[in-house]
């Protein structure tokens, strides 16, 4: 021992452990290091690297015992320093006991330094969470055989329950193992006994609602202690029974209220209902309740305003004016704490850290996304995320406890695995591998990403039937290079451009055709003048020298008069063979030929019905013009005659 | 270390003033009322120009025999004063400006209280107090 010790601590000076300390130190030890699922090592909080090789406990367990040890959280940092684990980056079995004599050293009220561990000190007292009660115990009494000197808290109403179903298997099961009396390898079930007493102790102060520091409790708790060897098998069922009913009060009492010994701890139900309303002030559960929404909804709660204020300072944890999801559950759930007559904590609990409850409470698929976006802001504090995972394994591991027997260790150790192994595919807990943040951080965004995409692609999907179908009305499905949108605009327009681009199958005869057609809607009001007016031969080309100046119309018209009088004739055939050239095979080119056909149809009657009008005004203009023709004529007529007569 | 240290809204009426607990302590607030005189004309001397040129940090606004008040101004308008003791001759100028900054980020996480009306004093912030304290000097 002292030589390991030295080894250990390197500069720190021999430990001497006493008979009982060695032995109560290496259980602690073996049950951390076996909580840990033995052989894989973490560092201390600080430094998280793999450290291979001897039994080292891992730190999740170390540091919740460390923190059943109610020393504040500095000596506790000062103890991992001073014990070397943070020089080695893992707790092997000398830092481990340094750090526990270091513990003992200061809950006596030494101060913290390797001098105070020289000298003789009583056994460092844990209040062990129910988890601790099941993973490891730190009960030295037990080795001595004579009191009990660390209480056993169970400090989570879920933990009271299943304890309480534990106790009642193990009371009916092992009736007549007395704690005192039971061998130092079945330290589990002492711890188990002397909590079914702590609860019934426990719960008559709950009932008074008191959130009394822990100490006080350990009084209460102590004198129970030694009357355990007394009573055996009876009492324990009649407490059992007692708890029972106790229990069912409880439940009855915390639907949405915080457990009387660890306000600060949120249950399954509590999460969904915060998460509910959280989802009805805001329905991304990834984006942020801004301040102004938050303080409406909290001033229902009736609160002051002095403390709805304290109370968003300490679930605020990035000061930004609005809360995520973790945060608003922290924030709801101090404020149920505090409607219930709890005083408001100095400091954010670390069970209501952001950072803890997103690990806490692995969401179900559809509010993966949430996850997603915290993943890069989860801080390398593993301690909190330690306690809640080995909390969790241990709930997993009461859920699935088997039998008790008296080789409870080895189950123990099996069943955590086990649970483990349930544990790792349900909510992505780590093992007890030393990169946990990063394998979980990797793990769940991974994991939730598929998920969370499918959730979106889906979203989007729902989104995207409207738009289509309109689409393939406007454009055909095949053509490309013909634009038929074009086509379908104003058909004079249309007409006039020559119908664009025909198909590449068609060019020889729907262009000229087209063309034709085209530059014939122009010249209908001309064509048809000279079919229609056929007498009026001279007057049509009078007027197309008339018809000079829009100089457009005359290109146009030039252009097709070569080919209109080729064409004159079969002016209203011109559509039959457009229409039998487009009339071929090919499917396609069918449906854009009849396409076509339809637009020039159209267009030729459009045409037809203005050359109609544009005919009957140039009919109209040449009557007048005829007669002004005949005035005129008649004019000059009387001024011959009248001239002789000046002339003279 | 300061010796008094005073918010003060945009209309010069104080937000939060906190003193080292001494027998006068009304004199702190004297001093730092008249403070806010010089705080406008510094003010206003620099007004001239763009407001984004205008440092925040003000400096050292006037000495007194034992004391020394310097200043800060935030872009709202809001004034943070501070007095030192002015037999304290190892505080810097850096450090006088650092704690202006702690200062100006802890008033800026009280506003974002949404339970927190601007205008009002600052009293239910319990960081922001902390804060404070730690700035103070430690009167055993």
């Amino acid at each position: 021992m002292e030589a390991a010790a030295s080894g250990g601590c390197g500069s720190g000076p021999p430990l001497l452990l006493s008979e009982g300390e060695q032995q109560c130190y290496s259980e602690l030890f073996a049950r951390c290091a076996g909580a840990a699922g033995g052989g894989p090592v973490s560092g201390p909080p600080e430094a998280s690297r793999a450290a291979p090789g001897a039994a080292t406990a891992a730190s999740g367990p170390v540091a919740d015992l460390f923190r059943a040890s109610q020393l504040p959280a500095e000596t506790l940092h000062q103890i991992t320093e001073l014990c070397g684990a943070k020089r080695v980056g893992y707790f092997g079995p000398t830092q481990f006991y340094v750090a526990l004599k270091l513990i003992a050293a200061a809950q006596s009220g030494l101060p913290v330094g390797i001098e105070s561990i020289k000298c003789e000190l009583p056994l460092p007292r844990f209040m062990m969470s129910k988890t601790d009660a099941e993973i490891r115990f730190g009960n030295m009494a037990e080795l001595h055989g004579t009191k009990v000197q660390i209480p056993y808290l169970i400090t989570e109403k879920n933990t009271f329950k299943r304890m309480d179903d534990e106790d009642k298997q193990q009371e009916t099961q092992s009736p007549t193992m007395s704690p005192l009396a039971s061998p130092p390898s079945s330290p589990p079930h002492y711890q188990r006994v002397p909590l079914s007493h702590g609860y019934s102790k426990l719960r008559k102060s709950m009932e008074q609602m008191h959130p009394a520091p822990y100490e006080a409790r350990q009084p209460l708790v102590q004198p129970e202690g030694p009357s355990l060897g007394g009573p055996g098998a009876k009492p324990l069922r009649h407490q059992a029974s007692l708890i029972r009913s106790f229990s069912v009060e409880r439940e009855l009492q915390d639907n949405n209220s915080s457990y009387p010994d660890e306000p600060w701890r949120i249950t399954e139900e509590q999460r969904e209902y915060y998460v509910n309303q959280f989802r009805s002030l805001q329905p991304d559960p990834s984006s942020f309740i801004s301040g102004s929404v938050a303080k409406n909804f909290f001033t229902k709660s009736k609160l002051s305003i002095p403390e709805l204020s304290y109370i968003w300072e300490l679930s605020d944890a990035d000061c930004d004016g609005a809360l995520s999801l973790p945060e608003f559950c922290a924030a709801f759930h101090l404020i149920v704490a505090r409607k219930n007559g709890y005083p408001l904590p100095e400091g954010l609990p670390p069970t209501l850290q952001p950072e803890y409850l997103q690990a806490a409470f692995p969401k179900p698929k559809w509010e993966c996304a949430l996850f997603d976006s915290y993943s890069e802001s989860v801080p390398a504090n593993q301690q909190p995320r330690d306690l809640n995972r080995m909390e969790k394994l241990s709930i997993k591991d009461m859920a699935d406890f088997p039998v008790p027997t008296q080789d409870v260790t080895g189950d123990d150790k099996q069943a955590l695995k086990s649970a483990t192994d349930e544990a790792l595919p349900k909510d992505m807990s780590e093992d007890s591998a030393t990169p946990k943040d990063s394998n979980s951080l990797k793990a769940r965004p991974r994991s939730r990403s598929y998920s969370s995409t499918s959730i979106e692609e889906a979203m989007k999907r729902g989104e995207d039937p409207p738009t289509p179908p309109p689409r393939p009305q406007k454009t055909h499905s095949r053509a490309s290079s013909l634009d038929l949108n074009k086509v379908f605009q104003p058909s004079v327009p249309a007409s006039k451009s020559g119908l664009l681009p025909p198909p590449p199958a068609l060019p020889p005869r729907p262009c000229p055709s087209q063309s034709e057609q085209a530059s014939e809607a122009e010249l209908h009001p001309q064509l048809n003048r000279a079919p229609s007016q056929a007498a009026e031969s001279s007057p049509a080309k009078k007027d197309i020298p008339y018809s000079q100046p829009p100089s457009k119309p005359i290109r146009r018209k030039f252009r097709p008069e070569n080919q209109a009088t080729e064409s004159q004739e079969p002016t209203t055939a011109v559509g039959g063979p457009a229409s039998v050239a487009t009339v071929k095979p090919h499917p396609t080119v069918q449906k854009q030929s009849s396409k076509q056909k339809k637009a020039i149809q159209t267009a030729i009657r459009k045409n037809k019905e203005a050359n109609a009008v544009l005919a009957r005004l140039n009919s109209e203009l040449q009557q007048q013009l005829k007669e002004v023709h005949q005035e005129r004529i008649a004019l000059e007529n009387q001024l011959e005659q009248l001239r002789p007569v000046t002339v003279l | 270390m300061a010796v008094c240290v005073a918010v003060i809204a945009k209309e010069n009426y104080p937000l939060y003033i906190r003193s080292v607990p001494t027998e006068n302590e009304l004199k702190f607030h004297y001093m730092v009322h008249t403070s806010l005189d010089v705080v406008d004309e510094k003010i206003s001397a620099m007004g001239k120009a763009l407001v984004d040129q205008r440092e925040l940090y003000l400096g050292l606004l006037y000495p007194t025999e034992d004391y020394k008040v310097y200043g800060y101004v935030t872009n709202s308008k809001v004034k943070f004063v501070m007095v030192v003791d002015a037999s304290n001759t190892a505080l810097r100028d850096n450090e006088i400006r650092s704690m202006f900054r702690k200062l100006h980020n802890s008033y800026t996480d009280v506003m974002c209280n949404p339970f927190y009306d601007p205008g009002d004093r600052i009293q239910s912030s319990r960081a922001f107090d902390g804060m404070v304290t730690s700035m103070m000097i430690q009167v055993c």
